[in-house]
């Protein structure tokens, strides 16, 4: 089946089998290797895009069900060569060791602060509870959301 | 792990979707939010030959209060749901258990009504729908039935919808004056199904003695729970310790748990007691009755 969608901005197209995952999608055929397969059975998170502006985890969506839609993965946060405030954040926090779950972390923060621009270290942590980090302990991912919280509201976007 | 190969279909009218179950009847399946279809066909547990995508048909994603009945349409995803202002203020006890259902990325796909018609006893919805008192929309080739909620679990994900039809609403009554609710959820980590949980939903008259009242409970038999004999229990009452107590050992006989991965039948028996009492509490102080 042919399907043409966006991704970061960029129009792409493909002819795929019904049954492919979105993820394989991105990773196989468009080659954006940005996005992670981690437990391929919905529970980590670490294959979070945005599909029309919402975190999903793109093991468990089928890429023809992105036909004509809107996506942004993790390679879209980098504007002009700079990186974005949630990037930044993950950086001066140090919220990641291994770095497996951090392009999921980053597409739901980023979605989140979105919505909830001045957001409490609860909202955070609910936010981000469907995308699972087994190195940090999750404290320096609260900082680094809460860094690109502070920056977005100074303008730094 | 890569799902069996199917034929795709994207019909963008319900009657198209009807047409095509009818069609392939058992070899079909609907996708809605397909949190629940793509992991089982992930794993090969489902082999759907045809897939109904049903997310390319406009007008079903509405939560709405009309003539007394909230209604929710069967592409509501549950982070709609989470987000209503409405449910958050009329149906506490829905918003209670928006917030608990999986995980909040699976919530952005994740439908109320599909939650419903997968019928898997650890789901969430089908309990809160039980306390509530919901009734469901099954939409087929002869139209739209109506089947109350009670008659809808007819048995480990399996339900009284046919073949050719679609759950295309569940309405929920309107709560009278002096209502609330409270869903509580034990589980080991978010995104896991429910040890236990709890869904209550009380109404008190100006005195506030108990007028009715509904208990559903989650993952403690082969089918979603609804607690009679609580329920019973506690109309005309006033909702005082002994009261909320008493109801939390009724409604813990009436589950009907196994021993799992997730814990020891009895322990699961003791979860529905505490779950209830201190649903109950909860829902009593809402109505305003406490």
């Amino acid at each position: 089946m042919r399907i043409q969608l966006t991704v970061n901005g960029e129009r792409h197209e493909a002819d795929v089998e019904p049954r492919l995952l979105l993820v394989h999608l991105l990773r196989d055929v468009f080659r954006l290797t940005g996005t992670h397969i981690g437990c391929d059975t919905t529970h980590c998170g670490a294959c979070t895009v945005l599909l029309e502006d919402r975190p999903v985890k793109s093991c468990t969506v089928f890429a023809v069900q992105a036909d004509g839609k809107r996506l942004m993965t993790v390679e879209g946060l980098e504007q002009d060569g700079r990186l974005h405030p949630i990037q930044e954040g993950f950086v001066q926090e140090h919220g990641l060791q291994c770095g497996y779950c951090t392009p999921g972390m980053m597409m739901t923060s980023y979605a989140f602060l979105k919505r909830v621009p001045m957001p409490s270290e609860d909202d955070i942590r609910h936010a981000i509870s469907g995308n699972l980090c087994r190195c940090t302990g999750y404290v320096n991912i609260v900082k680094a959301v809460q860094h690109a919280a502070a920056r977005l509201q100074e303008g730094g976007a | 792990m890569i799902p069996s190969a199917f034929e795709y279909h994207a019909p963008t009218s319900l009657a198209d979707a009807v047409a095509l179950l009818a069609q392939h009847g058992d070899d079909a399946k609907i996708l809605s939010g397909g949190q629940s279809l793509i992991p089982l066909m992930k794993l090969r547990l489902a082999t759907p030959r045809h897939v109904v995508d049903i997310n390319r048909i406009a007008g079903l994603d509405y939560i709405r209060e009309e003539d007394g009945v909230l209604r929710i349409g069967a592409l509501a995803r549950e982070a709609d749901l989470e987000a209503s202002a409405l449910v958050r203020a009329r149906y506490p006890l829905l918003h209670d258990a928006s917030r608990v259902v999986a995980d909040p990325l699976v919530r952005n796909l994740a439908t109320v009504c599909g939650n419903l018609a997968h019928a898997d006893p650890a789901n969430d919805h089908p309990a809160a729908m039980l306390a509530l008192g919901a009734e469901v929309v099954a939409t087929g080739p002869r139209g739209e039935r109506r089947v109350a909620i009670t008659s809808f679990f007819t048995g480990p994900f399996a339900t009284a919808l046919r073949a050719d039809e679609v759950l295309t609403e569940v309405r929920v009554p309107a709560p009278p004056p002096r209502s609330g609710g409270a869903y509580l959820k034990f589980e080991r980590k978010v995104g896991d199904f429910a040890i236990a949980a709890v869904a209550v939903q009380v109404a008190l008259d100006p005195a506030a003695i108990c007028t009715d009242a509904g208990i559903g409970l989650t993952n403690v038999g082969t089918v979603p729970i609804k607690a009679r004999k609580a329920e019973a229990f506690l109309r005309g009452k006033a909702l005082d310790d002994a009261t909320v107590r008493r109801a939390g050992e009724l409604a813990a006989e009436e589950a009907d748990p196994a021993d799992d991965v997730r814990g020891p039948a009895a322990y699961k028996r003791d979860l529905v007691r505490v779950l209830t009492a201190r649903a109950l509490r909860l829902a009593a102080e809402r109505a305003g009755g406490r």
